[in-house]
């Protein structure tokens, strides 16, 4: 089902899925892409609720929205709006950065805390790139990088409808309001993760050349008492290229009481 | 109408490297400029600039970041020279990339500097800049018109207040004093002008009563050109031709062939300008959702092309003067046949009152440049200028 919410004066295109407990997933900055399959495969044990973020899908991008300050408490609104109690919180990638961002914060309503491949925090030199400048590359590349197969990413935008195509024009634009510069983090949140309180795990595409498994582990030393596992055969968006293992490591997390862990 | 001469002081000895690799931009790393060998051509092109002054012909600068196309980093530090070395040519930057620009009272307290200097010569560009110029100044692509409508706004609020210091508590900047020393010779503030492509820019700059100059394509000037004119219609005045401005590659000689040979070389100017690395030609947010629709449907290996006033498309980075020709990209000649193709070109386009001639464009030498000056200037010019006579460059409601 695919509804639009207004949200602090922010009108919001939100899918859902089935009628678990309540998962609220942040997608990429690729887009929701929420005919691909980890939708559904979280809605048959989760309900699902997947907003697009403001400028992306049929989402507004309000004049003041600009941060990911702003996503993080549009999203704790949301939240809010929604009731949702002993939430699982998913976010993948950009949406990772956001999530965190959100539970730094407020983390009252959410009993699990899922940070897949996020950017968001520098942890290098000055001279170091912790995040692959994904706009400094040729699109080719961008996949190689990407992708453990970039075939399974692959889409010709040459076939797609024109509100499609729109659509993924104002996402890539909307994804540089929020994380042009500083290039895709917040100086400032690493200093700010010890604060999460809520049970966490960073899952991470083996192969992937956007944020490393190496940077992972930075995460996962910062924030406290959390676990990194591992999928293989997957690069920046394991949701994405291997939406069964994805599903897998969420529900085993989810029903735990800490990290028991399926790490590879 | 007013001849500009132009060039962007261009560091050719690098360019076949450059090509090589596809990129003169960005990525191409600077062990391929001789510093040495750039002080000799730096010293050159502004000699060049200079010998406009004697001539009779304007002078217009702009700057590029990055790249063996253009030397110039900064349009005020060139344009200083240039004043001291000139008495009559009017200055315009062309422009400022006010929107990659972190400080935009700075930029005020520059054009003020030059205006000052130059005894009140300087006509200001304030512009977007090249998609390309996102990367170097690593300004960001997303909303990078709202970034350059305040950065506008600020800059000739800081020009034309006197009885500062004001405060400016913007979207993007940020001061609470602004009182710049000294002031302009021209006010409110020296004559503004923006660049564009399309019919929206047209209507903006139109609104604000700013001369809006394009480059290259007579088939996408024309719509804008229109826009403009049809936009301060509306709003109640009329727009002469002093308020549009065109920038094309001029090639003059005592000979036709000797004034296409020249375009020739200048055009190279046209050329190598677009080559340079994918991803710094469309960082997103630089264009319109539309133009990115239309680029996607097209598929990543489809180039953005003109077409000629047959409808044949040009591709820039391979095309012969004749093909310039037929977009109007280029005019060269004898006096008499450039000042033809200009006449017949202002016709078409309604009326144009400044030609921005590309007059360098790099492997064309010093001799063969400053004759190419003098033609223009001493040829071409004085009879271009009797195009627009009558009309007084009405100054409309800018900068209020």
């Amino acid at each position: 089902m695919t509804r639009m919410l207004t949200v602090a004066g922010a009108d919001l295109e939100v899918e859902e899925r089935g009628d678990g407990p309540p998962l609220l997933f942040l997608h990429a900055g690729e887009g929701l892409a929420p005919e691909r399959p980890w939708l559904d495969l979280l809605g048959a044990r989760f309900r699902v609720i997947a907003p697009s973020h403001p400028g992306f899908g049929r989402s507004a991008l309000p004049d003041w929205v600009g941060s990911v300050d702003d996503l993080a408490y549009l999203y704790l609104d949301l939240a809010a709006a929604l009731d949702l109690r002993d939430a699982v919180l998913v976010g993948a990638c950009f949406g990772g950065w956001v999530a965190a961002e959100m539970a730094v914060r407020d983390a009252r309503r959410f009993a699990r805390l899922v940070l897949v491949d996020p950017v968001g925090i520098k942890v290098g030199g000055v001279t170091e790139r912790d995040i692959a400048d994904m706009h400094a590359v040729s699109r080719q590349e961008f996949m190689r990088r990407a992708w453990a197969d970039p075939a399974r990413g692959a889409i010709d935008t040459t076939k797609l409808p024109e509100t499609e195509l729109a659509a993924i024009a104002r996402g890539r634009e909307a994804l540089l309001v929020f994380g042009w510069k500083p290039y895709m983090h917040n100086p400032r949140l690493k200093h700010w993760l010890h604060r999460i309180d809520v049970p966490t795990l960073l899952l991470w595409g083996e192969r992937d050349e956007i944020v490393t498994p190496a940077y992972g582990r930075h995460w996962q030393q910062l924030v406290p008492g959390s676990c990194l596992e591992v999928i293989p055969d997957a690069g920046h968006y394991p949701h994405w290229e291997q939406p069964e293992a994805f599903v897998r490591h969420v529900a085993a997390f989810a029903g735990c009481d800490a990290c028991v862990s399926v790490t590879t | 109408m007013r001849v500009w001469y132009f060039s962007e002081m261009a560091y050719h000895p690098a360019w076949a490297e450059g090509l090589k690799r596809g990129s003169l931009r960005v990525v191409f790393p600077n062990e391929n400029l001789d510093p040495v060998e750039a002080h000799g051509l730096l010293n050159r092109y502004l000699d060049e600039f200079a010998l406009c002054d004697e001539v009779g012909l304007d002078i217009m600068v702009n700057e590029h970041h990055s790249t063996a196309t253009c030397m110039t980093v900064s349009v005020p530090m060139a344009l200083a020279v240039i004043a001291r070395e000139t008495k009559t040519a009017r200055l315009l930057t062309l422009g400022n990339p006010i929107a990659n620009r972190p400080d935009p009272v700075r930029v005020a307290e520059e054009m003020a500097w030059l205006d000052v200097l130059s005894g009140g010569r300087l006509e200001m560009g304030l512009v977007k800049g090249a998609p390309y110029e996102i990367a170097p100044a690593n300004a960001n692509p997303a909303r990078l018109m709202r970034r350059y409508w305040e950065a506008h706004d600020l800059i000739l609020k800081a020009l034309s207040t006197t009885d500062g210091p004001f405060n400016w508590e913007g979207e993007y900047f940020h001061y609470r004093n602004v009182n710049i020393w000294p002031r302009p010779i021209q006010q409110p503030t020296p004559p503004v002008w923006m660049t564009g492509m399309s019919v929206d820019t047209g209507r903006l700059a139109a609104e604000r009563g700013h001369v809006v100059g394009t480059l290259l394509s007579g088939g996408l000037a024309k719509p804008m050109f229109d826009a403009y004119r049809a936009r301060a219609r509306e709003l109640g005045w009329e727009a002469g031709p002093d308020r549009l401005a065109f920038a094309a590659c001029v090639g003059v000689g005592a000979t036709r062939e000797e004034g296409l040979r020249r375009a020739h070389l200048i055009a190279d100017y046209v050329r190598t300008s677009p080559v340079v690395a994918e991803p710094f030609t469309n960082p997103p947010g630089y264009n319109s959702i539309g133009a990115n629709v239309a680029m996607l449907k097209a598929g990543p290996r489809a180039h953005r092309l003109v077409t000629d006033r047959q409808g044949n498309p040009i591709d820039h980075r391979s095309a012969t003067v004749q093909q310039f020709m037929e977009t109007d990209t280029v005019f060269a000649g004898t006096p008499d046949d450039v000042v033809a193709q200009i006449t017949d070109f202002n016709a078409r386009m309604g009326g144009v009152g400044h030609l921005l001639a590309f007059g360098q464009g790099g492997w064309l030498d010093h001799a063969d440049t400053k004759e190419n000056i003098r033609l223009l200037g001493q040829e071409v010019a004085p009879r271009l200028r009797a195009m627009h006579r009558e009309i007084a460059g009405p100054r409309v409601a800018a900068a209020e």
